[in-house]
């Protein structure tokens, strides 16, 4: 029987280069050690004696493992569900051998570790762990995942909306021109808005949808908003999900822009650094704070999306500093196209 | 037939410029159906105040969500004229302030406007009374900018930033800024729940601006009395025994 699940989408084997995974499977190797000790040990300074020691090997070997399977990761989960395992639980096994083999006379023998045990334990926990992973998998299932995050895709403001239209009606006569660049842009923005909520898009997608909405608002609002790009150093081949700088360019209008009379400056900077993407939004804050609840909402909304995408990878923070709102996000720079990483349960 | 009549005097208030020039397209093409003299354009609740004063206006066509003075605030300054003018609303979208109109009945346009809702708005356009206004406030409960006063026939604004106390006499209201005094008709209980903390209770019959507090002491001679001074006002306020403690924990806790 092939592994799929009710949304026809094969089950993958998990990014063991997430720290998310990462921290399950270290947690699940950590007790299952511990399990193992307390069974055999007569007290507790027996067990901690021994729990200690046997975690000086199992540590290294782990983390070890841990790089093996990252590396490799993208090779592994380009075969065929079964195979993948094979290997996956081969690499799981030989690597601790390995450092078992490697580590053993270093410590000493004060517990002398038996190759076979390592060998044994390592199969069950990885077999374990990839069973915990694709039961996770399918339990959480995408077509959920998918439903939640169509759900959460963020909706354009009807106010924006109405007022567009009507800036838009007001050019037709003077300038069809302007008219014309105007009503293409909102049809990329309605397009990007009922795209494929699951699927991650370029960043430079994303920063030419920005550049669209901010094009409308600018036609509202005139010299009242001002917008500033810091983007040289930006990866525009990173995969994001859609509809995140945006929203968070529209929240900046919004609450940072509209309520000012003189208006202000909106400043984005998308750049690169090692293995991270890092996205900034600063706005002026204005003195009237009446809608700072839905500014919540939206970022909430955005961080759920981040988490169903990236796990605990990615990051968004929000602070005042000084005269300045800042929104800042992290998410990791990835070129490669995954599923939306298996949703957590809600947290209630 | 009717003689014609003399054109309406529209003011186009909206901070945005687009929304002004868009109105001024629809009102021109109906100008056979109704004649309009368009007075001017605002893009401020103030500028609109401004405006109305200095030439005759019978209506004003109000954007609702503007920066600063929003126009519901604005209208109600402008419902301080002796002859006010007619107000018709307008907004892109604002589910709350459009229930309240509808159920107070007041004229309300929906943007992008049609000619045929405009047309129809401004020929049954008529003043807000008071009662209304007070309605549509409550329902869009956001604190004014400026209060308000009707000085021989002008409006005078008093900036809320301003006010160093607001003090009940009798049917009134004493305003008191670092400059002079004003009356008002409004009571202290619903000023004092409008602008919430920007203004403290300092006796049954005082609010004083909570950023402007200089010194709190103690009189000579009598036990438990207590006095407030304001930054850039040499009075000595009366604080009220049972104010005196609330008014302490609140200074701690700012």
């Amino acid at each position: 029987m092939k592994s799929k699940n009710h949304n026809n989408r094969p089950v993958e084997l998990p990014n063991f280069c997430h720290l998310g995974v990462n921290l399950r499977i270290a947690l699940t190797v950590e007790a299952a050690l511990a399990g193992g000790v307390v069974a055999r040990a007569s007290d507790f300074d027996a067990f901690a004696a021994e729990f200690i020691a046997l975690s000086a090997l199992a540590q290294p070997a782990l983390l070890l493992t841990l790089l093996v399977l990252c590396a490799t990761g993208r090779w592994l989960r380009s075969q065929p569900y079964q195979i993948g395992v094979g290997f996956t639980l081969a690499l799981g096994v030989a690597v601790p051998l390995l450092a078992t083999v490697w580590l053993n006379p270093l410590l000493g023998g004060l517990f002398p570790v038996p190759l076979l045990g390592v060998a044994l334990f390592a199969l069950l926990l990885g077999a374990g762990l990839l069973a915990y992973f694709n039961l996770r998998a399918r339990a959480l299932s995408p077509a959920i995942t998918e439903a939640r995050l169509q759900a959460l895709q963020a909706r354009i403001r009807p106010h924006f909306l109405f007022n567009s239209l009507n800036a838009v009606l007001s050019l037709v006569r003077s300038d069809p021109r302007r008219a014309e660049r105007a009503l293409e842009n909102m049809a990329d923005l309605f397009r990007a808005l009922m795209s494929n909520a699951s699927q991650l898009a370029p960043l430079e997608d994303e920063v030419a949808l920005t550049r669209a909405y901010l094009e409308l608002e600018q036609l509202r609002l005139g010299d009242r908003l001002q917008v500033t790009w810091h983007i040289s150093k930006m990866p525009g081949d990173a995969l994001i999900p859609p509809l995140v700088i945006q929203p968070l360019v529209e929240n900046a209008v919004y609450h940072g822009i509209e309520p000012l009379p003189e208006g202000g400056e909106i400043s984005l900077n998308v750049y690169r650094s090692a293995d991270k993407v890092h996205i900034v939004v600063r706005n002026p804050i204005a003195a009237d704070v009446s809608h700072h609840k839905g500014n919540r909402i939206a970022l909430a909304n955005i961080r759920e999306r981040l988490l169903l995408h990236f796990d605990l990878d990615a990051q968004l923070k929000s602070e005042p500093l000084g005269a300045v709102y800042q929104v800042n996000i992290v998410i990791p720079y990835t070129r490669e196209r995954t599923q939306p990483a298996p949703a957590r349960p809600h947290r209630r | 037939m009717n003689a014609p009549n003399p054109p309406l005097r529209v003011l186009i208030v909206d901070d945005e410029a687009p929304a002004r020039h868009r109105l001024r397209d629809v009102l021109a093409d109906c100008a056979t159906e109704l004649p309009v003299d368009i007075v001017g354009e605002a893009d401020s609740g103030l500028d609109a105040l401004t405006q109305v004063q200095q030439q005759s206006v019978d209506a004003v066509l109000l954007d609702i969500r503007m920066p600063g003075m929003d126009g519901l605030e604005c209208a109600a300054h402008l419902n301080r004229l002796s002859a006010p003018p007619a107000i018709i609303f307008s907004t892109a979208y604002d589910a709350y302030a459009c229930q309240a109109f509808d159920l107070n009945a007041v004229d309300y346009l929906l943007k992008p406007v049609r000619a045929d809702r405009l047309v129809r708005a401004l020929s049954r356009a008529h003043r807000l009374t008071a009662t209304t206004l007070e309605h549509l406030r409550e329902a869009h409960p956001k604190p004014r900018t400026h209060l308000s006063v009707n000085e021989k026939g002008r409006i005078v604004l008093i900036p809320v930033a301003d006010i160093l106390y607001l003090k009940a006499e009798l049917k009134y209201v004493t305003v008191r800024t670092a400059a002079r005094e004003f009356l008002i008709e409004e009571s202290l209980t619903r000023l004092e729940s409008e602008f919430g903390e920007a203004f403290l209770r300092i006796h049954r019959n005082c609010l004083v601006a909570s950023a402007r507090i200089r010194e709190i002491g103690k009189l000579p001679g009598e036990d438990e009395g207590h006095f407030l001074r304001l930054d850039g006002l040499d009075e000595r306020l009366t604080v009220s025994r049972r104010q005196y403690s609330v008014l302490r924990e609140r200074i701690k806790a700012i």
